[in-house]
């Protein structure tokens, strides 16, 4: 019991391994500047991007790519704002031609003002994704059988929803999120509803090998300190959850000495 | 006016006048356009151009392309 973890406490996804288990999003912050300094602040070694239409009348504007390098950060393409199988495909087909990259979040929503995960559309897109060789980290309700199938269907990641996109209203569903981890292999990830760091680390300590978050960092008052916190939260709830938390017990049990005590 | 390649960009109608050779490709295009086709991505006509047939994927009126980036997002 030297307090030391045997080995470097790392997680694989789709063959590709990380030391940081924070992921977080790039979207919604002032301007790149912000952006690039919360990313260093986190840790992060994956970021979510978004694809969308070049500005033709700006074509010099400066890029993401110019303030978050994806040759030391892992762009991990979304789908956000697709509320169709057909969009998301598309999108992450053009995804894979802007950047070369297999891995990629697949989230298809619903309506407004839920942005629920659509599971049929998620399953359908899945499939056509899985078929033309993308690796699939696959945003998802967190429903254990929906879980399980898209783990079957040969999705690299399950990510349930903690609450609603944007919510901050933190995880909804721990027990949920539990019982679905217990009959999930690959990596399960939290992502949406972290509202604040305590949050991220309830998310680690119930086991979960990541977490992603984006508004909980870009919407804090000051996003490069929340990003530092995001960290510390990943970090102390992943070594919680190694260490094993002490059993509940309903009532009081000393931690000094009965014994001894002044007369 | 003749000789113009009429296209649909990104939703919006734009013409633009061929190179003195008389044909546009996507990477004469992007030129004009001064993009860096390094971090862009072409979809023509809903099917994606792979940036190594660029040079020899030829534009005509009545085409229509997307030209995506990555920018932020959650």
């Amino acid at each position: 019991m030297d307090g030391h973890i045997a080995g470097e406490d790392t997680w694989t996804v789709a063959g590709r391994t990380f030391r940081s288990r924070l992921i977080v999003g790039t979207g919604r912050y002032k301007d790149l500047e912000e952006t690039a300094a919360a990313i260093e602040a986190s840790g992060a070694e994956i970021v979510t991007v978004a694809v969308r239409r070049v500005n033709l009348s700006d074509p010099k504007a400066p890029m993401l790519q110019d303030y978050v390098d994806p040759k030391k950060i892992t762009y991990l393409p979304n789908t956000a704002g697709c509320f169709t199988a057909r969009e998301a495909v598309r999108t992450l087909r053009l995804a894979r031609e802007a950047g070369g990259w297999n891995l990629v979040k697949l989230e298809v929503l619903g309506p407004a003002p839920l942005l629920y995960p659509d599971m049929p559309g998620t399953f359908e897109a899945a499939a056509e994704l899985i078929k033309d060789g993308f690796e699939v980290m696959v945003y998802c309700a967190d429903d254990p059988l929906a879980a399980v199938r898209l783990q079957e269907m040969g999705c690299v990641a399950i990510m349930p929803l903690g609450a609603p996109i944007g919510s901050g209203l933190g995880l909804q569903n721990p027990a949920m999120l539990s019982m679905i981890k217990e009959n999930v292999t690959v990596p399960f990830v939290v992502d949406a509803g972290i509202g604040t760091a305590s949050d991220a680390a309830i998310a680690m300590e119930l086991g979960c090998d990541a977490v992603l978050l984006n508004s909980a960092i870009a919407h804090a008052k000051n996003p490069v300190i929340m990003a530092k916190a995001m960290k510390h939260a990943v970090e102390a709830g992943r070594l919680a959850h190694l260490a094993g938390r002490m059993p509940r017990r309903m009532g009081a049990d000393p931690s000094s000495p009965l014994s001894g005590l002044i007369r | 006016m003749p000789g113009t390649v009429a296209l649909t960009l990104n939703g919006e109608s734009r013409s633009f006048d061929p190179p003195p050779s008389g044909k546009l490709s996507v990477l004469g295009l992007l030129g004009l356009l001064e993009l860096d086709m390094r971090k862009v991505a072409v979809e023509l006509n809903e099917e994606i151009v792979p940036r190594s047939v660029y040079a020899e994927t030829w534009l005509s009126s009545g085409d229509s392309l997307e030209i995506v980036h990555f920018i932020g997002g959650g």
